[in-house]
């Protein structure tokens, strides 16, 4: 009997093909129609839609207009089936708005229907924006149906038509907060009227659930509504989290994790209610749900800043949880806990004991996980055993994990470089296995950091990385390794023997490796004292004049004539400073864009300079990881430099500028100043910044201005700027920002003024008055009212002075001083009383003139005589090419007359020397 | 088991001659389609909302099950119109007998429709509804605007006056239809 039956409805049905199921949908359109062969029919399109079949839109619209037909039929089951199908069809077929009036019919409230939740969140799936508004009311009142499947479908459907109409969806935020507030009383109710009014009803109340899950939906929707307004979510998760005392409303667990991300988002942007958020967060790590446990303790643990201090009770809660039997909570406890220790291992320690037990764990995942914590918290003495442990299972597992495992050994290395010898074996070693691009980055980047912080291993990862080149399947590695190569093989004791390896990629690689390797060969030619090197650098650079590439002929060549003439090979090989790579490209942007400077050739000259090393700490900045448990070997490097990274984001507002149509005239951006300057306290109703683009004939400020203001819209909103009479600018128009709701963040304001003399510097100090028109908002309606007044509000002033007009810039100090000792040069004495020591003196210095300090003058190592060298490029006053710019200052400190400074500056044009001295 | 009881019914209607029929229900909007639906379910006069749509009910009517569909006709729908062609036997057309301005266009749709292969052998039947209001077209009027005595393919047609909200001749309407629908399939 049942083999007959699998036999008849079994699997093997399911596998018909597209074609046949669109010929049985004929049995849509039969009269009557037999519920039971429909159902089948429908469960097959949607296992079709479900394995990855594409209908074309002519199929999908003929299978969704034969399913229309099925509403004919009360058949529960069938109707359940149908709306399925309808969502799935939803997006591929046409017009199918069709159902609209059948849909509305099966959402009446009064229906005690079980496929009233299905009916809801088809609707979602077919209405158009204009009709959102027509179904108003229906889903207002299935927002708080006391049936959680229907006011969770309605939250649902309301959260997928936000983005559709925003603007009705947030009308609806009280029922919204109504479905995360009433469930708890509604619930006993509804349970009571099913009791009272016996069976009648009760199929269709079994469907109430205490789970509470409406609620989790509910937050979803209110959050997205809220989303803009920082305050609303901030009081949301107060009132929802009762303020850390008593029990609270929400009773599911996932709405409770929901919560808890919502806290930790509001603490990140507002440090006023970070403790609260904490105490609050805490009281969580007590919840009845294991869930809610592991949500509160990793919010926690990824609090910004968060301190050893603030950690005592969650590393307990999750120590308790790595003996959890439950795989899934261990391995989020373990997760949490690696993650807190690349920050902080000290604190990770204390649960030392149960991560020595899941290292044997037979869940690999977590056991990776264990052992790769273990290997940051640990002290030296368990380093060979736990290498040892991983070895043995490093096949076992994926890329993914190999790579935590890479990284952990990579900071590893860096804080006990005694046991590198070990660490560099294992790396070489799993470098030969079998494994994808990001590992074996992952793996070659490990032992650049290696050879970078650890002098002892340089030679013995020198030799790995060669033979790792020798068989490497990724371009883009073998190009880093031989660039690495050029730079750290001349430095060895024995260079020549990685010409070998270098050469081979000549004969054996692609073009983009050759050309790599070419580079790399010419670095030994010129930086390995022996001439006996670099005569056979020079043979086998020509052989390489007959490649077949371009690019690799054309270095070729240009090598050749660096190493027959020493002075080009300081230009070319030796240079320590880089282009600042942001600016450049931005520069470059800008010139292939614009036809008309085509004429010139591209002028290299203008874009500042910096050494390779700040080169290198921005490049390190970016993935702070590793190096932040390097610990203090390598402290200096991971320190943020402003130079360099201020001027990437000074090139960001030139896209910014370029559209506004007011400024097309005005030709490209000259300067902008590196960071907003702030014109007023964070905290206050409206937040103003200010940046300055000068530009050759005009100066433009840039107010960014927020409203910080719930239900009040600003419109009309200028900036008055009263500069000082002798400023030397003309004021030329504002460009005002229409409309400003907290809503929509923050507008840009922007004045311009036009620069009297373009050949001098125009200076001086502004006040500065926010101008508006403020609207309150019509809560019910969201629209702003018609009637507004007039409003100011003051805020500081602003300076215009040197430093807007120069860009830092990195130049070998000592050469360039020399150089430019027949350029104009002056000379004065000052009084700086205001400066308490020298690092204060220096400090001031660099902010006012926004020039680079070299060669690490910029902490004086003593405390009476220092020399703060600074070097710069200044925008021209007539527009040309920017100049470049040095300064000496020598300072003096006795504690009764305060710093003393003699100021000399050199620069290739006289008034920019005049500029620097006259804004001490 | 539901299954076979379901059958068993539906031998007995057949012995006891109870007949099935699929109608279409079609013309311009705010004809009075839905109206008329429902008054023919519920015997009420209810308050509709334009039909995005359509619906579809099931009217006994002296032991004929009609299967009575109610397509909208909005300028937007009316396209659609023809995914309901299939198996019909009854096409009622709803005019509305005091909008002499759309008569003709209403004309133009039922062309369509009747020229459509489907359609081929169904019924025509037209209700020329809202009769109680003063000036409306007579049923002669409306047969005449409508150009039905020229119709080709010796189609069975049928004008009946009507009026949705007191149900005044629709009965009418299905009882000729009834009487007219050629034997079961």
């Amino acid at each position: 009997m049942s083999f007959k039956k699998d036999e008849d409805s079994g699997g093997m049905s399911f596998y018909h093909d597209k074609s046949t199921v669109i010929q049985e949908a004929r049995v849509f359109n039969e009269s009557p129609i037999s519920p039971r062969k429909c159902r089948a029919l429908l469960t097959r399109i949607v296992y079709l839609l479900y394995v990855g079949e594409t209908f074309s839109t002519q199929e999908a619209t003929t299978l969704f207009f034969g399913v229309t037909k099925l509403f004919q039929h009360k058949d529960v089951a069938l109707r359940q089936m149908v709306y399925l199908v309808i969502k799935e069809l939803s997006t591929i077929a046409d017009d199918v708005i069709m159902v609209t009036s059948s849909i509305m019919k099966d959402m009446q409230p009064n229906l005690e229907v079980v496929y009233r939740p299905n009916a809801i969140r088809a609707l979602a799936r077919i209405i158009d924006a204009q009709s959102v508004q027509s179904v108003e009311r229906y889903f207002k009142s299935a927002l708080v149906d006391r049936s959680p499947s229907i006011s969770s479908a309605s939250l649902i459907s309301s959260y997928h038509l936000f983005p559709l109409s925003p603007s009705i969806i947030k009308r609806w935020s009280n029922e919204a907060q109504e479905a995360v507030n009433a469930k708890a009383v509604s619930s006993y109710s509804g349970g009571a009227s099913a009791y009272l009014s016996g069976g009648g009803q009760g199929g269709y109340q079994a469907a109430a659930s205490s789970s509470y899950i409406m609620q989790y939906h509910a937050l979803g929707l209110l959050y997205l509504i809220r989303e803009k307004d920082r305050m609303a979510i901030t009081k949301m998760v107060q009132q929802l989290g009762s303020n850390g005392k008593g029990s609270s409303i929400i009773r599911n667990p996932m709405a409770m994790c929901m919560l808890i991300r919502f806290a930790r988002k509001v603490m990140d942007e507002d440090p006023n209610v970070r403790k609260q958020m904490h105490e609050y967060l805490e009281s969580l790590l007590r919840h009845k749900s294991e869930m809610v446990n592991i949500e509160a303790a990793r919010a926690i643990c990824e609090m910004r800043d968060v301190q050893p201090a603030d950690l005592f009770r969650t590393i307990a809660v999750l120590q308790l949880f790595l003996n959890s039997p439950k795989p899934v909570i261990k391995f989020a406890a373990v997760k949490t806990l690696n993650k807190l220790a690349m920050t902080l291992p000290q604190s990770v320690a204390t649960v030392n004991v149960e991560m020595e037990n899941l290292i044997t764990d037979s869940n690999r995942s977590i056991a990776t996980y264990a052992i790769t914590t273990l290997l940051k918290t640990g002290n030296e003495a368990s380093v060979d055993r736990l290498m040892k442990q991983i070895s043995s299972f490093m096949a076992d597992i994926t890329d993914e994990f190999k790579i935590i495992v890479v990284d952990a050994i990579r900071s590893l290395c860096l804080k006990f470089p005694a046991k590198q010898a070990v660490m560099l074996s294992f790396l070489s070693g799993v470098l030969r296995d079998e494994g994808g691009y990001d590992f074996k980055h992952a793996v070659v980047e490990a032992i650049f950091d290696m050879i970078k912080f650890i002098k002892d291993c340089r030679e013995a990862a020198l030799a790995h990385l060669c033979e790792f080149i020798e068989d490497c399947e990724f371009t883009k590695l073998s190009v880093r390794i031989l660039h690495l190569l050029g730079i750290e093989g001349p430095k060895t004791r024995n260079p020549t023997k990685f010409i070998r390896y270098i050469y081979n990629r000549v004969v054996l690689e692609n073009a983009v490796v050759r050309a790599a390797a070419v580079s790399s060969l010419a670095k030994f030619g010129v930086c390995v004292e022996d001439s006996a090197v670099m005569k056979s650098v020079n043979v086998l650079l020509r052989r390489c004049l007959d490649d077949v590439d371009d690019e690799v002929r054309d270095r070729a060549a240009m090598y050749i004539k660096v190493l027959e003439e020493k002075s080009l090979a300081d230009v070319f090989v030796r240079d320590e400073a880089q282009f600042s790579l942001a600016t450049l490209e931005n520069e470059l942007v800008s010139y292939v864009k614009d036809d008309s400077k085509h004429s010139a050739a591209f002028d290299v000259s203008s874009i500042p300079k910096v050494s390779r090393e700040q080169a290198q700490a921005e490049v390190a900045q970016s993935r702070p990881s590793a190096l932040d448990i390097a610990g203090p070997s390598n402290h200096a490097a991971a320190e943020p430099t402003p130079g360099p990274s201020s001027s990437a984001e000074g090139s960001s507002y030139g896209a910014q500028l370029a559209a506004v149509p007011e400024l097309e005239s005005y030709g490209p951006v000259l300067k902008s100043s590196t960071k907003p300057v702030e014109l007023t306290e964070s905290e206050t109703e409206y937040v103003v910044s200010a940046v300055k683009h000068i530009f050759k004939e005009h100066i433009v400020f840039q107010f960014n201005v927020s409203n910080t203001i719930p239900d009040t819209v600003l419109e009309q909103v200028a900036v008055i700027i009263q500069p000082s009479p002798d400023s030397g600018l003309t004021e030329d128009f504002i460009v005002p920002i229409d409309s400003l709701s907290p809503a929509n963040g923050s507008g840009v304001v922007y004045v311009s003024f036009t620069r009297d003399d373009p050949t001098s510097y125009a200076a001086g100090t502004f006040t500065c008055t926010l101008k508006f028109i403020s609207k309150e908002v019509d809560p019910t309606s969201g629209e702003p009212e018609e009637e507004g007044y007039d409003d100011e509000y003051q805020v500081e002033e602003l300076d215009l002075g040197a430093g807007d007009y120069i860009t830092p810039t990195y130049v070998t100090f000592a050469s360039e001083w020399d150089k430019l000792a027949d350029a104009a040069s002056l000379t004065e004495t000052f009084a700086l009383s205001s400066s308490e020591s020298l690092k204060d003196a220096c400090k001031s210095l660099i902010e006012v003139l926004n020039m680079l300090p070299l060669g690490g003058t910029e902490s004086p190592t003593s405390n009476s005589v220092h020399t703060l060298n600074l070097a710069g490029l200044v925008i021209s006053a007539g527009g040309e090419k920017a100049s470049k710019i040095l300064a000496r200052c020598r300072m003096t400190y006795s504690p009764g007359a305060g710093v003393t400074l003699e100021l000399g500056v050199r620069a290739e044009k006289e008034e920019a020397a005049r500029l620097v001295m006259a804004a001490i | 088991m539901g299954g076979s009881l379901s059958k068993v019914m539906e031998k007995l209607g057949k012995a006891f001659g109870t007949k099935e029929m699929r109608i279409l229900m079609l013309g311009l909007d705010a004809a009075g389609k839905t109206t008329i639906l429902y008054k023919l379910k519920l015997n009420q006069s209810v308050t509709t909302i334009p039909t995005v749509g359509f619906n579809v009910e099931t009217v006994t009517y002296k032991n004929v099950k009609f299967n009575v569909w109610d397509v909208g006709g909005q300028d937007k729908i009316r396209p659609l119109w023809r995914h309901y062609y299939t198996g019909t036997q009854g096409l009622i057309f709803v005019i509305d007998s005091n909008d002499e301005n759309r008569i003709d266009e209403a004309r133009h749709e039922l062309d369509r429709i009747l020229s459509d292969r489907e359609m081929q052998n169904c019924l025509l039947l037209v209700f020329a509804n809202k009769q109680d209001i003063e000036g409306a077209m007579s049923p002669a009027v409306v047969t005449e605007r409508l150009g039905l005595h020229k119709l080709k393919g010796g189609r069975l047609w049928y004008v009946h006056p009507s009026c949705a909200t007191t149900g005044d001749g629709l009965s009418e309407g299905l009882q000729w239809l009834s009487a007219n629908v050629k034997g079961q399939r």
